[in-house]
């Protein structure tokens, strides 16, 4: 059903969609023709106004109610649009279930890229293509930033060796590989393909090669393979960006310039250095600087994603004035700042830094590969047999043969070697995607005459990538049985036996005497404690070691888990603590309890403590009339709302006071007396409230203080029928009851989930009591 | 080739610590060398004080173990075959290894890096990690940057993780399976020593 709502929808969408492009049109096209006549259609008063103005100057116009100006808005709407269109596609995949396990998502959105712009074609307009400014300076930071900023650095600096040889010895073996066999190709007479030169060919082999980040994580991120293979090709994805500029810089110049010497040769190489290195130290100096940022924003906490983004994407720009790599400099921005940033931050700011980040990605994702779909409509193309076949054919055998080679000679240098269904996996994830397109998009026409024929054998590569492998990975990953990514969040034991182990191993090669690995790594951490954090980070959290922020921050998740899933009768109190979260922590070998194992003693303690102070608040609202309770609050919606606002207030009151590890009981009744000093009714329990412990007991979450309104009302329910005498006395009378159920009656669990299904029935009736009894315990 | 031939015979058991141990004859000589350079009076075996000497190990946190684990129990000095086979141990592990079926584990299997670790925390060798044990290495690791407090929740914690037959301590196969996930083969190698 929603399905069908939702392609209408959709189908109105891209139908407004075509209209609108077929009106504005491209600029060639001379739309200002368009315009006049379709306002003049649609209303009337500019007309008028025309006809008032040719007749007399001194006649008022009449003021136009509503007109049509939809120049104003176009690029703005249009944007917007094409934006919406996209995250609609994205939300219809999902709903097909079956659809989105078997074809990648980028699949399904580059078909719609196509099916778009077909229907722009039919239209007779000229469907707008992927411009590459727009590509590299508004979709493709987003991408790369999300990228940078998550990167695992324990895996991405254990494996950097590895990863730095597939990105820059892979792709310049592809590029020249590629490059001369075309040429090769090129040279033969059948193909007609003469004027080829060796330049232009390996110009087009260097762009064909770069695997592409996009493609990369859009495909891997739905198969969670293992951490290892993940980071290895996004890593190499990343990383080969510098190769791409700089080969793709150097084959440019070097088409106008006639002759090659050594000289120039040297000098790429140089110029690579520069590139990837500049790049590089340009994110580092803005991510240090977003890091000092950051550690004053302790006042204003509403902008500090702003200073996250804002300096990232200036690092991307500032790289990019000087031609240096910027995807490099976004990596290391967001790599830099991530330790410092997130130190100093709120809570709620990095869950606005992360959501805003994935947003923004998906939406250039998604948008990225729609473009890539239109574009294929509507770019010249130039099909040529045997230019497309060689290409596509020498680019699979290049990636295959490049890894196969080198992962020979990095398994010589590995701990953990390589397997060939690892190295499978590596060559079979080497999809290419919109950055070769853009690319090559953005040669000039005339040092390049076959630029058409470039673009179609790059569009039928990048087809063919997506497409074939990336829909058969998935299929081939279980047939392989490859190793899938563990969900599991790691362990406080695992961290302090790792920060362990690195110790035992840095001591160990000092007694060798080698400076190896660790003892660099080692090097760096106590640098960064003794300086860098102190400069970086604000106040106290400067000194807190790794250890305990890794313990906080599980302690904290743990705590809104448990707050969330409205569960635990103890609460630590705030740092330090003796008591660890840990031991509210559901125990799995009790089986179904799934809150933590009070002694039945103490669960009637606490619940005699709610039921008192609950009924407390109650009745202040009301004055005591046993008939007026009958006539239950809910026939008044009113005064239903003032009892929750009431609850609420009470809520966050019982919250504070009751925020302690169970007390001694000493404390409660004075606390309880507290409570309930204006009370008299309430007197009656003191004696039976001796022994509670002061231990606040959250039935519900704290944000659903409708439980607690609607027990109370099925409380007073429940005990209406039963009462002669005053209502507490009813309360007293009750009590006995539901001791003796719930002596029947262990599971905990009972309550809460009645709790929960009470709370989606407001309306309790007078036959529901019996429902109240076994609720009660 | 003829002066590494006769560094090899200087050093007694060669043979039979080559087999042992699974290292070259070059990292033989290496280590003996090294082992020589520690000797600083040239005793022919090293006391804690040539350990102490290494200036990066005194800054290392758990330093004194690492030291006190080259020394074998009620032994005050550590000769050349010992410091081998201690370091045998964070030799990267052979894959392709022949499986012999009556040969002792190698030094450097994974069960055996995860004794030795082990080891490092249970200083009075009764074969748990006892409560008192993981907060002297939390102490000694995080040192004097946070409160005693915050150190036995930390130290409850991991404990609670990881302790399964709730006797509140962590047994060999309760640590070994709460670093299951970890690469230790990664972990505990040094490429060096390969």
């Amino acid at each position: 059903m929603e399905l069908k709502m939702f392609l209408l929808v959709s189908g109105l969408l891209v139908g407004s969609l075509v209209a609108l492009g077929g009106a504005s049109g491209s600029p060639a096209k001379g739309c200002k023709d368009n315009k006049p006549p379709v306002i003049e259609k649609d209303c009337h008063e500019p007309a008028k106004n025309r006809t008032d103005k040719k007749e007399n100057e001194t006649v008022k116009k009449s003021f136009p109610v509503l007109s049509l100006d939809y120049e104003n808005v176009r690029l703005p709407f249009e944007i917007s649009l094409w934006v919406l269109m996209a995250s609609l596609m994205k939300l219809g995949f999902h709903l097909m279930p079956r659809l989105s396990s078997i074809v990648p998502e980028s699949c399904l959105l580059i078909v719609v890229g196509l099916l778009v712009g077909g229907l722009i074609k039919l239209v007779g307009e000229v469907p707008p293509v992927l411009e590459s400014k727009i590509f590299f300076f508004y979709l493709l930071p987003p991408i790369i930033l999300d990228a940078g900023y998550f990167l695992p650095i324990r895996q991405f600096t254990e494996n950097l060796g590895t990863i730095l040889m597939f990105a820059v010895v892979g792709t310049l073996w592809n590029a020249f590989f590629v490059g001369g066999l075309l040429y090769g190709v090129c040279q033969l007479q059948s193909a007609n393909l003469g004027d080829v030169n060796l330049l232009s060919c390996l110009l087009f082999g260097s762009i064909l090669s770069a695997v592409d980040p996009v493609a990369v994580l859009a495909v891997f991120e739905e198969i969670h393979i293992n951490e290892l293979l993940h980071i290895l090709v996004f890593g190499e994805s990343l990383l080969n960006d510098a190769v791409t500029v700089v080969l793709y810089h150097l084959f440019e110049e070097f088409s106008n310039a006639n002759t090659i010497t050594a000289t120039d040769v040297f000098l790429g190489v140089v110029c690579f250095l520069v590139v990837s290195l500049g790049g590089i130290v340009v994110g580092a100096i803005y991510g240090i600087l977003a890091a000092f940022t950051s550690r004053f924003t302790s006042h204003t906490r509403v902008i500090e994603p702003l200073f996250v983004f804002v300096y990232s994407y200036m690092a991307y720009l500032s790289a990019e004035v000087f031609h240096l790599s910027g995807i490099m400099a976004l990596i290391a921005c967001g790599a830099v700042m991530r330790p410092y940033v997130e130190a100093n931050i709120s809570h709620k700011s990095h869950t606005t830094i992360k959501y805003f980040l994935k947003m923004w990605s998906s939406v250039s994702d998604t948008l990225i590969f729609i473009f890539l779909g239109v574009s294929t409509v509507a770019g010249p193309h130039e099909w040529n047999w045997i230019f497309v076949g060689a290409t596509l054919f020498f680019c699979l055998v290049a990636r295959v043969l490049g890894v196969i080679g080198l992962t020979f000679v990095i398994n010589k240098f590995r701990i953990v070697k390589l397997t060939s269904k690892d190295q499978f996996i590596i060559a079979y994830g080497g999809l290419r995607g919109a950055i070769a397109f853009s690319l090559v998009y953005l040669l000039s026409c005339d040092h390049f005459p076959r630029k058409n024929m470039f673009l179609t054998a790059i569009i039928t590569v990048i087809f063919f990538t997506v497409f074939v492998q990336g829909m058969t990975i998935r299929p081939l990953v279980d047939l392989l049985a490859v190793k899938k990514k563990q969900e599991t969040k790691r362990s406080i034991n695992e961290e302090i036996h790792t920060q362990f182990l690195d110790h035992l191993l840095t001591g160990i090669e000092d007694i060798c005497g080698h400076y190896g690995h660790h003892h660099w790594k080692d090097k760096l951490n106590r640098f960064n404690k003794k300086y860098v954090k102190k400069c970086l980070i604000a106040g106290e959290r400067s000194k807190e070691p790794q250890l305990i922020a890794f313990y906080h921050k599980m302690e904290m998740k743990q705590a809104i888990e448990l707050v969330e899933s409205g569960g635990g009768s103890k609460l630590p109190s705030a740092m330090p603590s003796t008591v660890s979260m840990q031991n509210i922590q559901p125990k799995r070998s009790s089986q179904e309890r799934a809150l933590p194992q009070l002694s039945k003693a103490r669960e009637e303690e606490i619940r005699k403590i709610l039921r008192t102070n609950l009924q407390k608040t109650r009745q202040r609202l009301y004055s005591y009339n046993r008939h007026t309770l009958i006539a239950d609050p809910y026939e008044d919606g009113w005064n239903e709302m003032l009892i929750r606002r009431k609850k609420m207030k009470d809520l966050e009151k019982k919250m504070n006071n009751y925020l302690t590890v169970p007390a001694p009981p000493s404390d409660s009744p004075s606390v309880a007396r507290a409570r309930l000093t204006s009370d008299p009714q309430v007197r009656g329990l003191k004696s039976a409230t001796k022994n509670i412990p002061s231990i606040k007991v959250d039935f519900a979450s704290p944000q659903n203080p409708e439980s607690f309104s609607v027990e109370d009302e099925f409380r007073q329910k429940g005990s209406q029928p039963k009462e002669s005498k005053e209502d507490d006395g009813g309360l007293t009378m009750k009590v006995p009851s539901p001791e003796k159920q719930k002596k029947d009656k262990t599971p905990d669990e009972e309550p809460q989930q009645r709790l929960m299904r009470c709370l989606s029935d407001p309306g309790p009736a007078a036959e529901e009591e019996d429902e109240d009894d076994p609720f009660l315990p | 080739m003829g002066s590494t031939n006769s560094t090899l015979l200087k050093i007694p058991n060669v043979e039979v610590l080559m087999q042992e141990t699974g290292f070259s004859p070059a990292h033989i000589i290496r280590l003996h060398d090294r082992f020589k350079a520690l000797d600083k009076e040239g005793r022919g075996h090293l006391c804690p004080q040539d350990f102490g000497a290494i200036k990066e190990l005194a800054m290392n946190p758990i330093g004194d173990r690492i030291i006190g684990a080259f020394f074998s129990p009620g032994k005050e000095t550590v000769d050349f075959d010992t410091f081998v086979k201690i370091l045998a141990h964070f030799r990267p592990v052979d894959k392709d290894r022949p499986k012999e079926l009556n040969s002792p584990e190698p030094i450097n299997s994974r069960s055996n890096k995860l004794r030795f670790a082990f080891q490092l925390y249970d200083q009075d060798k009764d074969g748990k990690i006892s409560r008192d044990e993981l907060l002297q290495v939390l102490r000694a690791m995080l040192g004097m940057q946070v409160t005693e407090e915050q150190l036995e929740s930390v130290a409850d914690r991991t404990i609670q993780e990881a302790d399964l037959d709730r006797d509140d301590a962590i047994s060999f196969e309760e640590f070994r399976k709460s670093l299951e996930k970890i690469n230790i083969d990664n972990l505990m190698s040094i490429r060096f020593l390969r």
